[in-house]
């Protein structure tokens, strides 16, 4: 007796969102089935790896400093993470404008966001902002204007500043606009809600719902997303149904098991390889819990996750 | 399946004698559907009928031990697909790969690194607790059994890759009392591998070409009367494995197909051979998404140090936050004379608070007294943080060990400081900032 194979299907799909222009475009979600699982049916749109570049420069780790070797700006960062093997669109962090780090001015950084989307063209551009609510308020609202054209993806519109961001990003400038919350099902469905009754259309609309490294309270990222996944297919929720991006690279390196220095713990060996770790485990367990776009940093992590992505959709 | 009530009543004497406790066969047989009573009330049900309940009420996975004395793991017996359902129950465990086609030195680097990786992460010990011993057809025999004694004698438990019955068997009388698996079963030698296996008193692991001819495998072996499984899920490839391993388990879960109620292995070390990085990416995929036994190539602390972390974050009982042991822990050095912050038991505010203490570089204490394991508002909230615990922690297990008398609590409970300043006589109570982050700079600008 053969086994019964019962495919698990749904009637709902995810919204199909698309980042960039032209051939190099890309599109997350609209799938109808659970995350990877192409045995109960065609996932058409594979989950894609972002690499995350920021207006601090090149960071000091070994094997990311070597990739940008002889880069002199921003922008050429841009233009090499976007040749990087296994990319499929470039996230610029504008974290250099958070008042309490840096706090380099808006128009510092607008003029770095046009210098970048004049090198990158076409390719799928995600930015991020400062992470201060208040400067974001701001500083989105001009990096929207600056990427015109670009349907880029504007991270992030949180509870406190949607309105700016969504108008800016969503309304004004027909951008895409990244919704984050913090590892709650309820505040990413609200959020999804007010974002979409200010008028942004919810295929506009691409979800960060939190994330944490592994062995940092991830368990609460997993059951946010299978809750999210499992509200938006099998009860057809369409205030949940909008695809995942999920940001590994800035909670991976920032544990002590990927700063610790070799000197401190020589037991664990070299730093980067711990980091490297860090960020692919915690990005293949986001892709299998729900995330239709990951967000790396490491060449290594990038060309691994979208090894195993290629190998399993 | 779950009986309902109507099919228990049926198989019931149906006199209403009343000697299980209930007015009625009829009542009884409802409650035994919904859990309330045990079957075994009724003294006059047929020895067949109670056979028929105890497969039908039986949980849909099987619960499978492996290794003998403190070695010893469950392994399955998970009644969800979600941890958010309920819970996981039987972590994921991890085996690293030795090939009689390896040389003696390469087998001997592994287990020394393997070795190495041993330590505490939130109460728990985190090893690798399974060598999995893999006879490639052809080797010598001596040279395999060489190899399974070295293994052996690390003391973790052996999966012995083996489709070969006397080789096997020449394997299992090294190894056996440390109750291993026997990782050989398939469609052409299940029966001359299932006598073994129960011979030696060992769990029998099964494998098929595809999930059909695992099925029917299975299906034999039960026929056999051996329900000491484990399934070797791996396939061809990556997506093969993974699109195996979650059927497997979902048809045990979701759809009560106890053929498959079985705990599996994935074997990384075939579908991802040296491919380091593949590896730790595979290793999280199944161990979010169904490995019971995952093997890698090797172990080392750069590996270790983010699984065993996730799989700690994934085998949390969501009833049941993750806690730390309450104590002074001192940071950055820190000793009797540096400055005291406290704050919950929660492991995550535990992490959170530890870590940016740590960046900051000061050295200092952190105290961590009971509060269920709630966070510092619902803790609060809940009276399991108050001036009364805090001042009883300080009284009893710090005045004696600390001689600096200045306490910093979390911005988040300010209010309890006047209290605390009654409740603590000699002690300067300061208020930290409402959010972690921050303490970076309130640490390096307090003086």
């Amino acid at each position: 007796m053969p086994f019964n194979q019962k495919p698990e299907k749904f009637a709902a799909k995810i919204n199909t969102v698309t980042i960039g222009n032209g051939d190099k475009a890309i599109a997350l979600g609209g799938e109808s089935v659970l995350p990877l699982y192409t045995f109960d049916g065609p996932i058409d749109n594979a989950p894609k790896v972002g690499v995350e570049i920021t207006d601090l420069g090149v960071e000091d780790i070994p094997g990311v400093k070597a990739y940008y070797e002889g880069c002199g700006s921003v922008a050429d960062m841009a233009k090499k993470a976007s040749e990087m093997e296994g990319a499929d669109f470039v996230v610029l962090s504008l974290k250099g404008g958070d008042p309490n780090g840096e706090d380099k001015p808006t128009e510092d950084l607008v003029a770095i966001v046009k210098e970048v989307v004049a090198a990158l063209g076409d390719y799928p551009l995600v930015v991020e902002g400062s992470g201060n609510v208040e400067k974001d308020n701001e500083l989105l609202t001009k990096v929207s204007e600056a990427c015109q054209g670009t349907n880029a993806l504007i991270m992030s519109a949180k509870e406190e500043n949607y309105k700016t961001v969504g108008a800016s990003a969503g309304l004004a400038y027909g951008l895409n606009v990244g919704a984050e919350s913090a590892v709650d099902i309820n505040l990413a469905k609200q959020l999804n809600v007010i974002t979409t009754k200010l008028g942004v259309n919810p295929e506009k609309i691409v979800m960060n719902i939190g994330n944490a490294a592994v062995g940092y309270g991830y368990e609460y990222v997993v059951s946010t997303m299978d809750r999210i996944r499992n509200a938006a297919l099998s009860q057809n929720d369409d205030t949940l149904q909008m695809p995942i991006i999920t940001p590994v690279s800035v909670d991976a390196w920032s544990v002590k098991e990927s700063m610790a220095s070799e000197e401190d713990m020589p037991e664990w060996g070299p730093a980067e390889e711990r980091g490297i770790g860090m960020e692919i485990m915690g990005a293949a367990a986001d892709l299998v819990s729900g995330s239709h776009a990951v967000i790396l940093k490491h060449p290594q992590s990038v060309a691994t996750i979208a090894k195993m992505i290629k190998e399993l959709v | 399946m779950a009986l309902n009530g109507i099919q228990i009543f049926k198989m019931t004497p149906k006199t209403n004698c009343k000697e299980c406790g209930s007015p009625t066969c009829m009542a009884f047989s409802m409650k035994v559907a919904q859990g309330a009573a045990e079957i075994s009330a009724c003294p006059h049900m047929s020895e067949e009928a109670l056979a028929t309940l105890a497969e039908a009420t039986a949980p849909p996975m099987k619960t499978i031990k492996v290794g003998a004395g403190d070695k010893e793991y469950t392994l399955g017996g998970e009644t969800v697909l979600y941890r958010h359902d309920k819970t996981f129950v039987s972590r994921t465990r991890y085996a690293i790969s030795l090939c009689s086609c390896m040389d003696d030195a390469d087998i001997d680097a592994k287990l020394e690194a393997m070795k190495k990786v041993d330590y505490e992460r939130i109460g728990e010990q985190m090893y690798v607790e399974m060598v999995y011993v893999n006879y490639h057809e052809g080797d010598a025999q001596d040279k395999y059994l060489d190899i399974v004694k070295k293994a052996a004698a690390t003391g973790r438990v052996l999966v012995l890759g083996c489709t070969d019955e006397a080789v096997a068997k020449a394997a299992l009388d090294i190894c056996k009392d440390g109750k291993p698996i026997l990782n050989g079963a398939n469609a052409a030698n299940a029966e001359a591998m299932s006598k073994l296996a129960t011979d030696a008193g060992v769990v029998l692991g099964v494998s098929g070409a595809d999930l059909n001819e695992l099925y029917d495998t299975v299906a034999k072996l039960e026929g056999l009367g051996n329900k000491n499984l484990v399934l070797d899920t791996t396939g061809a490839d990556v997506k093969t494995t993974f699109a195996n391993t979650v059927q497997v388990r979902r048809a045990a879960i979701k759809n009560e197909d106890r053929t498959f109620g079985y705990p599996s292995i994935v074997n990384l070390s075939k579908i991802a051979k040296d491919d380091k990085y593949m590896q730790e990416a595979l290793v999280s995929l199944f161990t979010m998404k169904y490995g019971s036994i995952v093997v890698l190539d090797q172990m080392s602390y750069d590996v270790a140090l983010p699984l065993y972390g996730l799989r700690q974050n994934v085998f949390t009982d969501p009833q049941k936050p993750m806690t730390v042991e309450p104590g002074i822990y001192p940071i950055n050095g820190g000793d009797e004379n540096s400055l005291c912050l406290t704050t919950v038991d929660f492991a995550l505010t535990y992490f959170v608070v530890s870590g940016e203490l740590e960046r900051s570089g000061v050295p200092c204490n952190l105290l961590i007294s009971d509060a269920a394991g709630m966070s510092v508002l619902t803790a609060w909230a809940a009276g399991k943080l108050s001036s009364g615990t805090i001042a009883k922690f300080v009284q009893e297990n710090v005045e004696d060990k600390i001689k600096c008398r200045k306490l910093v609590i979390p911005g988040k409970v300010a209010v309890l400081k006047g209290d605390l300043e009654a409740k603590l006589p000699g002690w300067e109570i300061i208020v930290a900032p409402d959010e972690a982050v921050q303490l970076v700079k309130f640490m390096k600008e307090f003086k």
